[in-house]
């Protein structure tokens, strides 16, 4: 055994803090999207519409059954062929946002129905209709719960996005293989990258840590 | 007041009332006992159309809320109803819970649906919880704000589920007092509870229950003291 010599991360850190960079905005961009998604759907899959039940339901079923990489595959590699053509950044941020929203719409899902469903009844004994008593009761109560699994799916979605370099982005897994085809330095720059994600995703879930304990107090 | 006849509500194939027919006088207090199963709480809950019956009207104030094109939310404003479990919203202060539905329903502005929760909190005598959160209540506090909550609606009628059975036993008499006050100024009250002093002392009628039918009604001394049925008897045994 050698000692790794760590320079050659050094010596690409731009390159290195680009990719991350991309890593960064990219999640950013569909962790917002697969919010809104998230939430839709979550809100449809209880609908008593049935059609936007099952086509909600359908959703999640199916972006849960299948890998990521197919999926971005399908997107990036698979339009094309039948004439619709996405950048690869496009790609990438509609791939994981849609991937995302599934999940995150099962973590919604739960947390409305884990409400108690006494709440539901007292409002509509007050004479409050279905909206008002979702929007004022039972939501509020829902997003509380919804915050600890929210976290955990977007240090997941942070995670998957190195998938996305198999679809010509270069994010931070991508950089590191770039650097790596020229200098053969593959133990020091996956160690690299696999440091730089943990940063990120140990810095997010202790940020959003406080929070949540911060939104709990105040209640 | 309220006139239901022939009501059936089934879940499935589990038939729960099997058709009732009653009516309450306005300004009366009736007491429901019964069985654990017997359809109490389903019946109450007819009244305000938590549960649809399949059969049978309920007529209340000269509207039937089981015919076709009734706007349930505003019925439902006129129907008050305490549940078992207390069911205040927890992410709201209790001012809150109580001045949600004036705000938001009755669409009463700010200042006059705070002084109308505070008296409700005071005629219930939590004036000093009005910025508390409902977990830091006790039980029997937070079935107070409860009721002043279903009074803040200015209800026609009151609904109660055993309001007082999830309850210590040094907490039942803060809120039965409350509820005895309301009878006393003529509120028109349906009780589901097995609480026989509270149905001694306010109760204009006693109805019990069985397997979805109304075995016997009447005052409660007669109920209590001479029940006619012997189905009312095996039961009035078994809980005394
Ligand atoms: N939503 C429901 N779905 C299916 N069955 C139900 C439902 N609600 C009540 N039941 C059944 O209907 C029957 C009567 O229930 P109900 O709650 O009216 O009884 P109860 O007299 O209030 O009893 P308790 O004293 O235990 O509260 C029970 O067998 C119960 O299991
Ligand atoms: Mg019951």
């Amino acid at each position: 055994m050698t000692f790794p010599d760590y320079s050659v991360v050094f010596n690409n850190w731009p390159f290195l803090m680009r990719g991350l960079q991309v890593t960064l905005s990219v999640s950013a961009i569909a962790v917002v999207m697969g919010f809104f998604i998230g939430s839709a759907v979550g809100l449809l899959r209880l609908s008593r519409v049935k059609p936007l039940k099952l086509i909600a339901g359908a959703y999640v079923e199916f972006i849960r059954g299948t890998p990521l990489l197919v999926q971005l595959a399908i997107l990036y590699f698979g339009l094309p062929s039948i004439g619709i053509d996405l950048s690869a950044f496009a790609a990438a941020v509609i791939g994981l946002s849609v991937n995302s929203g599934a999940y995150v719409g099962e973590i919604v899902r739960a947390g409305i129905q884990s409400v108690d469903k006494g709440q539901m009844e007292a409002a509509r004994s007050l004479g409050m209709n279905g909206h008002m008593a979702m929007i004022f009761v039972i939501l509020p109560q829902a997003f509380r719960r919804i915050i600890p699994p929210l976290v955990n799916e977007f240090i997941i979605l942070i995670k998957d996005s190195s998938l996305l370099s198999t679809i010509a982005i270069t994010e931070l897994m991508r950089a590191g293989q770039h650097i790596r085809a020229r200098t053969y330095a593959d133990f020091q720059i996956y160690t690299a990258i696999a440091v730089l994600y943990f940063i990120v995703t140990f810095t997010l879930s202790n940020v959003l840590g406080v929070l949540e304990r911060r939104l709990q107090v105040s209640d | 007041m309220i006139e239901v006849y022939d009501l059936h509500k089934s879940f499935g194939k589990l038939e729960v009332l099997k058709g009732i027919t009653t009516r309450i006088d306005r300004g009366e207090v009736v007491v429901i006992i019964g069985a654990s199963g017997s359809g109490k709480s389903t019946f109450l809950r007819c009244l305000n159309l938590l549960e649809v019956p399949q059969k049978g009207e309920v007529i209340i104030d000269g509207v039937n809320i089981t015919g076709r094109n009734v706007n349930i939310n505003l019925i439902r404003q006129d129907v008050g109803m305490v549940f078992q479990q207390f069911n205040l919203f927890p992410h709201k202060k209790v001012l809150d819970n109580i001045t949600l539905a004036l705000l938001k329903v009755k669409k009463i502005n700010k200042k006059k649906s705070r002084e109308l929760a505070l008296e409700l909190l005071h005629k219930v005598g939590l004036s000093d919880k009005a910025d508390a959160y409902p977990r830091h209540l006790s039980g029997g506090q937070q079935q107070r704000v409860a009721i002043a909550r279903a009074l803040a609606m200015r209800p026609k009628v009151m609904l109660f589920d055993e309001p007082t059975s999830a309850l210590d036993p040094e907490m039942i008499k803060e809120v039965l007092n409350v509820m005895k006050q309301l009878a006393a100024e003529g509120m028109t009250m349906v009780v589901v509870s097995h609480e026989m002093g509270f149905a001694r002392e306010a109760a204009d009628r006693v109805i019990f229950l069985d397997d979805g039918v109304i075995i016997e009604e009447g005052p409660p001394e007669q109920i209590y003291n001479n029940p006619r049925a012997q189905r009312t008897k095996d039961f009035l045994r078994q809980i005394l």
